[in-house]
């Protein structure tokens, strides 16, 4: 479990950084997508993987380790996904908006030789 | 009682700003009565500080970092204070008649206020960092009233340098306090007071003097730092007699005074405060001789006067710490009213060059007469208030304190220093009101508005009335001061007119004849003269400071960006990532890491085979990215999707619902944006790649490669070590006794960590605004313009087939699902309903349920069009984001009204007719307004991105509607 999760962050995180060192703006918002897939997973990853034992108490219970998985981790990776989301549009308009002004969607807003 | 001193004039400032600006006297009145308000409590509250008692004032703020808002008024911050509402009175009035009526007068009343309240913060903080605060605030709204009229470029460089200047001392103050607090232990002043002998030992005593004393004479236009004070002189004169002569540059003093009990008499303290003050004392005063601007000679002499203050506490006497508290007094009836009057001539004449000024007594001889009396107060004349403190200087300098050079010379400086006070004060006098009448002033000098010179006459009679008879009227007040520094120290002092014929007063007549010699000497000199003293003019402080900017933030800043800075974004990104690998590399190898053991067994099937689907995703997705985009984001969607299942199956109920949804919002707002890139066709395989290019690739496959390699190892790692024990199983155990929800997760969300929520939706809505805002100034590349291909190819088909009109065929296009979509409206509104209600105890909540909300909206944009949708209903996102912040936030405060902290939470179960018990704690009224605001914001964005398509239509349209009318 823990092998391929982290085989698949790897993957995630790898394909990410090359998009990211792209010269287009598209590769670039692409990447950082990806990026945040990996991130958000490593984040979940650290309060240990468990299978069946969700953070959802019993009525009127009390919660403890042995039954149920780390809720923090996921409290953070929850409003991290809306963040990302949030990152994910502005970028995307920033690519918009360099694009309309500059008349190109290399990253530099100029193209450069060789790309 | 006290925190009226603060709140009234801030709360002032900010209403005077609404003041309609074509009613300046209305704005005036208010500004004016707001500073009688203050000047009448301060007068009230005399009785409760003249038995030595000290009134306060306490709100705890951050009681555990020893912060609070404390106010103290005792004698001394009496003595302040009274002089800061009675000036501030008489200046508003003067200034109700100097201010044009093209001025924007409601923002110098709101500035004027807002320094009122400040420089009374600084006398009346009780608490080390408030002082600081308040300190820098006087900087900061002084550099805004210098900057006045921001359409004149001397005020611009004088108010950037003033705020340079005072801003680095303030800052150097603020460390020397924190330095204090940390010696002592406490940031309350009556603690520091208390803790003298403690401060003097210390070893960290010397850096404090240093950083206190910078901060105190920068702020008090002490040399090195006086250059800033005639340059503020740009500001309105208003503004130079209150804040540049009465009262913000004494802040510096005051300081000095306040903190001599626990600082003063330490050799330190003696050649330091000495050296500067004395320098100041005489170079003021010299370079006041030179100046033919009134103004100008007028902010010199107040530097001088200054440095006087500065050197009578440098001593470390208790007799001298009189005379400087008396000098502050003193100094602020006379100079204030010399200011005004400066502003009067420039005001009915029209100049303020005194070559230019002559014979105005004839057209003005009241306000000639007043500024005569305060002329001779400055210059040190028997029978008025300047004279008695000088007086008191002169005993003071001729007593020795310490044996040394510094000591021996101070007489002879002072005595010189008061011959040059008597010359620039005769020539101020003498060749504005004397000669002949003037020749070519750009208006004919008349008197001023009868109550425009009220203020004058009001401080040219305290300066008489001092002068004479001053032990029956500021006696009193200022023994009371003067109690409240000293205490026990107080010494005997008096305040006599005529102590006989000794030392100081030979002193004195020798600067009074010496004076007027000198003036008659250098007459046809400074007649004809150029601005500024000989020699010194050269050397002029202004210069190194523009020197030094320059080359601090012009040519180091440009040499330095020259070398590490690069306008290519790759290599930067490629430094980035490099950094970030070597960053977390670095501290594992230095802590010695070790592999884990693999472990191969207990692979579930499935979970490999859907990371198989997930890896392939993401490895596809990047080789796509350039040339087939929509197959790439096909692909991200995948390796979305694979990341969502994973939550599911890692018992994450929560991310996954929050995850499968969000997924579904990015790709829609991605297809959105496909639109607008510029179309890239793939060139058949090129067998001539540049090397290069080919190492560029290289080089980014390794890194990336690397970066993977990792975070797969540290992921690993992390995640086969046992967990230590964390805070997790405190929210566990809490959850439900203490927040009244069974599902964890939002729990944390929205109560718990309730205030890190409302910052990150705060974040969301700043994003959706600046994609707005953004989107708003969007202007598509050309060939992006026209309508796409397939749209092209409908519309082609519809022109060529009978009985078929233009549109037909997008209407009809995917007919039945987009008749689906419309009728799934309601069903996604139950289903974000129904995730929102389930939320605290099931997984949910309101960012899921905000973003299905907004798929909801989103489907009827692309089943109908933009147009369909928005002719039948309306979205306001703005109002949702507004709603949505404004309740979180309201259902924060409204813990305060039951006497709890921000954002805590109570919670009960409500039974509703039909859906049963319903968790109402009050934390689901925050999550509605998480709720509201991700709704908002979600539909925001991508509204903004739908609306850029027909916008180009709608352009032309407008264009074809007006040629139309044209025609008609």
């Amino acid at each position: 479990m823990e092998l391929i999760l982290s085989a698949g962050i790897g993957t995630l995180t790898a394909s990410g950084v090359y998009l990211l060192l792209r010269p287009r703006t598209y590769q670039v918002v692409i990447g950082l997508s990806l990026l945040s897939y990996a991130v958000n997973l490593f984040i979940f990853g650290m309060g240990r993987l468990r299978v069946n034992a969700p953070p959802i108490l019993e009525p009127g219970g009390v919660g403890d380790l042995a039954r149920h998985t780390d809720p923090l981790a996921q409290a953070l990776v929850l409003t991290a996904i809306v963040i990302g989301f949030a990152m994910t549009a502005l970028f995307l308009v920033v690519l918009l908006a360099s694009r309309g002004f500059t008349g190109t969607d290399h990253v530099d807003g100029r193209e450069q030789r060789g790309d | 009682m006290l925190p009226i001193f603060i709140l009234a004039p801030f709360g002032g400032s900010l209403l005077a700003i609404f003041f309609p600006s074509d009613q300046p006297g209305a704005t005036a009145w208010f500004a004016g009565a707001i500073a009688l308000v203050c000047f009448l409590a301060t007068a009230g509250l005399y009785p409760f500080v003249d038995a030595g008692s000290v009134l306060r004032y306490e709100l705890e703020w951050a009681p555990q970092l020893g912060l609070s808002v404390s106010l103290r008024m005792d004698g001394f911050a009496w003595l302040f204070s009274a002089l800061i509402t009675a000036i501030g009175v008489l200046v508003v009035l003067y200034a109700r008649y100097y201010m044009n009526a093209e001025d924007p007068v409601p923002r110098f009343f709101a500035l004027f206020l807002a320094f009122m309240g400040s420089m009374l913060g600084v006398v009346l903080s009780g608490n080390l960092i408030l002082l600081a605060v308040f300190w820098e605030l006087t900087s900061i709204v002084s550099f805004l009233l210098i900057g006045y009229w921001h359409h004149n470029a001397h005020a611009r460089d004088g108010a950037r340098m003033a705020l340079t200047i005072t801003g680095m001392g303030g800052l150097a103050l603020f460390v020397g306090l924190l330095l204090i607090g940390r010696v002592v232990g406490s940031y309350e002043l009556d603690a520091v007071l208390a803790s003298g002998n403690a401060i003097r030992n210390d070893p960290l005593y010397v850096p404090i003097l240093i950083l206190v004393l910078f901060g105190a004479l920068t702020k008090s236009a002490q040399f090195p730092f006086h250059f800033w004070l005639p340059h503020a002189m740009a500001a309105p004169t208003p503004v130079s007699a209150y804040l540049h002569s009465a009262t913000m540059v004494k802040a510096g003093v005051f300081l000095l005074a306040r903190l001599w009990p626990v600082m003063a008499g330490t050799e330190a303290w003696f050649w330091l405060v000495g050296l500067a003050g004395l320098t100041t004392l005489v170079l003021g005063a010299y370079f006041a001789i030179f100046q033919q601007d009134l103004k100008g000679l007028l902010a010199y002499s107040t530097i001088s006067h200054l440095g006087l203050i500065t050197t009578l506490l440098s001593l470390g006497s208790p007799l001298a710490a009189v005379a400087a508290i008396f000098h502050i007094v003193n100094h602020a009836t006379f100079k204030a009213s010399l200011f005004m009057a400066a502003g009067i001539i420039d005001h009915e004449s029209g100049t303020r060059d005194m070559r230019r000024l002559s014979g105005l007594f004839r057209y003005m001889p009241i306000t000639a007469t007043l500024a005569m009396v305060a002329s001779a107060a400055m210059a040190g004349v028997p029978l008025l208030n300047g004279f008695l403190s000088k007086e008191m200087f002169f005993a003071e300098a001729i007593e020795t304190h310490l044996v040394n050079a510094l000591d021996t010379v101070t007489p002879y400086v002072a005595t010189i220093a008061g011959m040059f006070a008597v010359t620039y004060s005769l020539r101020f006098i003498h060749s504005v009101f004397y000669g002949a009448p003037p020749s070519d002033l750009p208006k004919k000098p008349h008197e001023p508005p009868r109550w425009m010179r009220a203020p004058i006459e009001f401080l040219v009679l305290a300066c008489l009335v001092v002068g004479i008879l001053p032990g029956r009227t500021i006696g009193p007040f200022l023994h009371t001061a003067v109690t409240s520094v000293l205490g026990d120290r107080t010494p005997y002092y008096s305040l006599a007119v005529w102590h006989g014929f000794n030392v100081p007063m030979i002193m004195s007549l020798v600067a009074l004849s010496g004076g007027i010699g000198l003036y008659f000497l250098m007459r046809s000199y400074l007649a004809t003269g150029i601005e500024g003293p000989p020699v010194f003019r050269l050397l002029e402080g202004q210069r190194i400071f523009e020197r030094v900017l320059v080359t601090l933030s012009w040519k180091w800043a440009r040499s330095i960006e020259q070398r590490l800075g690069t306008r290519r974004l790759q290599p930067q990104m490629r430094l980035l990532v490099f950094l970030a690998l070597a960053a977390g590399a670095l501290p594992l190898l230095a802590g010695g890491f070790e592999m884990p053991p693999l472990v191969i067994r207990g692979i579930d099937p499935a979970f490999a085979l859907l990371w198989a689907i997930g890896i392939a995703c993401a490895v596809g997705s990047a080789l796509q990215a350039k040339f087939h985009r929509l197959a790439a984001l096909v692909l991200l969607g995948g390796a979305g999707l694979v990341t969502c299942l994973t939550f599911v199956w890692l018992s994450a109920p929560d991310l996954a619902v929050t995850q499968l949804l969000v997924e579904i919002v990015t790709t829609v707002l991605i297809l959105l944006g496909l639109r607008w890139l510029p179309k890239r066709i793939k060139e058949p395989e090129r067998e001539d790649i540049p090397m290069k290019t080919r190492f560029r690739r290289l080089r980014d496959f390794l890194l990336a490669t690397l970066a993977g390699g990792a975070m797969t190892l540290l992921a690993y790692t992390v995640m086969t070590q046992p967990a230590s024990e964390t805070i997790a199983s405190y929210f566990l155990e809490r959850a439900y006794s203490e927040g009244g929800g069974t599902n964890v997760v939002n729990v944390i969300l929205v109560d718990f960590r309730g205030f890190d929520t409302l910052g990150e939706i705060a974040v969301l809505s700043i994003v959706a605004l600046t994609v707005f805002a953004l989107l708003l100034r969007f202007r598509p590349q050309a060939d992006s313009l026209e309508a796409p291909e397939q749209q092209r190819l409908q519309n082609a088909f519809d022109a060529g087939h009978p009985g078929r009109t233009a549109g037909d065929s997008i209407a009809e296009y995917l007919h039945i699902p987009s008749v689906i979509m419309r009728w799934m409206f309601p069903v996604t509104a139950m289903l974000a309903a129904y995730l929102f209600l389930r939320g605290h105890d099931l997984p949910g909540g309101g960012f899921a349920a905000g973003v299905a909300m907004s798929i909801g909206f989103i489907l009827q944009y692309m089943s109908g069009g933009t147009r369909w949708v928005e002719e039948r209903l309306r979205i306001h996102p703005l109002r949702w984001m507004s709603i949505g912040l404004l309740v979180a936030a309201a259902t924060g405060i409204g813990s305060w009204l039951f006497g709890y902290p921000f954002l805590t939470s109570h919670s009960q179960y409500a039974m509703l007719p039909i859906i049963g018990e319903v968790p109402l704690a009050s934390a689901i009224l925050f999550d509605f307004g998480v709720f509201s605001l991700v709704l908002g914001a979600t539909v925001l964005m991508l509204i903004a991105i739908a609306h850029q398509s027909i916008r180009a239509p709608r352009a032309h349209v407008r264009m074809a509607r007006t040629g139309k009318e044209a025609a008609q």
